[in-house]
């Protein structure tokens, strides 16, 4: 069984005390102070096919939009089981919208060979929830969203749970090939062994620039794009909490007193 | 004529809220650019449901067909896309719930729309609309710009906008299933309702919830050393439960649990729309967050902005000597 990985490098602002700031042109963020990790779905999405592939056998190539940076992220999901990745790297791709970006990756995966197309169900930059399922329709292919059960059922069929609100899950059987967004928890993602980071320095990332895809320029980035990020602002806040002021001893004391008040001690 | 489409939303029986809340949205929107509402409903049997729709809609295309008994986006898709060539709405409206996710990003495709997703903040002045999202997890907003079409595309998240009063009396249009044959592809099997543990947090009165600020599971004892004096049960976000640092049944938020308790004392959580949803029945709501910015704190009563560590421990201490 072979399967197409879709990874994304992204900033790793999950920490509730990391501050985002956006930068001088109004349409990017100050990252000098952020590390870049692997987009926390995708993690999981990896795992997925590496599990698959150990039960099933077949290969795993990742497919990538993003910088040389990006590389980073790609060895590390190839040290965990992957076997080739492909990375498209262009500047003008920037500033794309969901289905455009759709649109690139597709010219990755349109040469390849697949049974299952899996990806994170959301990028945890620019929360969108929407390329796997754009990318599924583009490259004619049923779909399900966030998946948090997997299992293949005979030929050709698999069984797979959508994560629904309130924890429901929903069950159902799509055919393969397919293309699946996965949800965070649905497995324990590995951490990448010794050996395996040593054999995926040796794997090959190949490089798609525009000329590559085949796509031209109006058909990318901004020009190519029907629904534009134009301005980042802000957030208007809302009324704040009474914030008790202190060391942690004054503070906590202070707490203590209102809860005792409000008879929740 | 401006006509707006929302597409209404059911499971198990039941009109989902946000559906409500769409069309109210989709009203303040006709209202600007002098259109009407139409609600879409594709289901089996479900009049009652469009009905529903109608109090809050001009018009419903209701399509009662048994194939849209249960959910299936691989039919969702072609039929909706079929709806919209024929009728020409000018926008249209889907939730950012578990179906929108999985219907709109390909209907987008089909209609080659200008699209974007889980919009909190939407105007239609003129002919283009103008829609504000969120990015970072609610850290940043960006105003999305979109290139003429005659038809735009956007899903809207939950609680965007409060559900509104039913003021209108639409008429409910019966129309012919759009859809030839089967769902490409996939086939829904069954629903499986999420196991409940020793602990039923929706019925708790307290509850201790943590975070990723919690940083490793060594550190959950803490919190349960806290929990345990204030007599609340323990929960946690989904970045908790995920990290294994807590079960599944003891997430709070759009994917766990909706919680009503009397204290929500939320430590090392940043507060990110999907988590603070779940909470919005509490009474008292405690924030202990190290970044002033924490979105926590504008859902909180009462927080205190410092290191989590230091607080939490020392709290333990001062609860004792109150009790």
């Amino acid at each position: 069984m072979n399967i197409v990985v879709l990874v994304k490098q992204v900033p790793d602002t999950s920490d509730p005390e990391t501050e985002v700031i956006i930068d001088s042109t109004g349409r990017g963020i100050d990252e000098s102070k952020l590390s870049f990790v692997i987009n926390d779905a995708d993690n999981y999405a990896v795992e997925e096919a590496v599990r698959l592939k150990e039960k099933h056998g077949g290969e795993i190539t990742l497919v990538c939009l993003g910088r040389e940076s990006a590389n980073q992220v790609i060895r590390m999901a190839l040290a965990k089981g992957a076997d080739s990745a492909i990375r498209l790297d262009d500047e003008k791709f920037s500033y794309s919208d969901p289905i455009t970006t759709a649109k690139i990756l597709k010219t990755a995966l349109d040469g390849l060979d697949y049974d299952l197309v899996l990806t994170g169900c959301m990028a945890s930059d620019d929360g969108y929830t929407a390329i796997g399922v754009a990318l599924a329709k583009m490259l004619g292919l049923p779909h399900a969203a966030m998946v948090k059960s997997v299992e293949v059922i005979g030929d050709n069929k698999m069984k797979i749970g959508r994560e629904l609100e309130g924890g429901l899950m929903e069950m159902n059987e799509v055919d393969m090939p397919c293309l699946l967004t996965i949800q965070t928890g649905i497995n324990e993602p590995r951490y990448a062994s010794f050996k395996g980071i040593r054999e995926a320095s040796r794997k090959e990332i190949k490089v798609m620039d525009l000329a590559a895809t085949g796509l031209s320029e109006e058909e990318v980035g901004e020009a190519g794009s029907k629904a534009v990020m134009a301005q980042y602002s802000v957030p208007e806040v809302g009324e704040l909490a009474e914030i008790l002021e202190g060391d942690a001893s004054e503070t906590s004391a202070k707490l203590a007193e209102i809860l005792k008040e409000k008879g929740l001690v | 004529m401006h006509d707006i489409f929302v597409l209404a939303e059911h499971r198990q029986g039941e009109l989902r809220e946000v559906t409500l809340e769409m069309m109210t949205l989709a009203g303040q929107l006709a209202e600007q650019s002098g259109g009407k509402v139409t609600a879409v409903l594709l289901g089996s049997g479900v009049d009652e449901f469009a009905q529903k729709c109608a109090q809050y809609a001009d018009r419903v295309l209701y399509v009662d067909d048994p194939i849209f008994e249960n959910f299936n986006a691989m039919a969702y898709v072609p039929a909706l896309a079929q709806l919209i060539e024929e009728q020409k709405p000018h926008l249209v409206l889907i939730a950012h719930t578990t179906q929108g996710v999985d219907v709109a990003p390909a209907l987008a495709v089909e209609l080659d729309a200008p699209f974007t997703t889980e919009i909190i903040e939407m105007s239609l002045e003129g002919e283009k609309p103008a829609a504000t999202r969120q990015y970072y997890g609610g850290k940043i907003n960006g105003r999305i710009e979109f290139k003429d079409s005659d038809v735009y595309l956007v899903t809207v998240r939950e609680a965007a906008v409060p559900a509104g009063e039913a003021t209108k009396s639409g008429e409910v249009q019966k129309v012919e299933n759009p859809l030839k044959g089967e769902a490409g592809g996939r086939r829904f099997l069954e629903y499986v309702e999420a196991a409940v543990g020793e602990v039923d947090i929706t019925q708790s009165e307290k509850l201790v919830s943590v975070g990723r600020g919690i940083k490793e599971e060594k550190n959950v004892p803490l919190m349960e050393e806290l929990a345990k004096v204030l007599g609340a049960d323990l929960s946690g976000s989904r970045a908790a439960v995920d990290a294994g640092w807590l079960p599944t049944d003891r997430q709070v938020g759009i994917s766990g649990k909706t919680v009503k308790p009397k204290l929500y004392l939320a430590v090392g959580i940043s507060g990110a729309f999907q988590h603070v949803t779940g909470i919005k029945g509490a009474d008292v709501v405690v924030a202990i967050n190290k970044d002033p910015n924490a979105p926590i704190f504008q859902y909180a009563d009462y927080g205190i902005v410092d290191d989590l560590f230091k607080v939490v421990p020392a709290l333990t201490e001062k609860l004792k000597e109150v009790k």
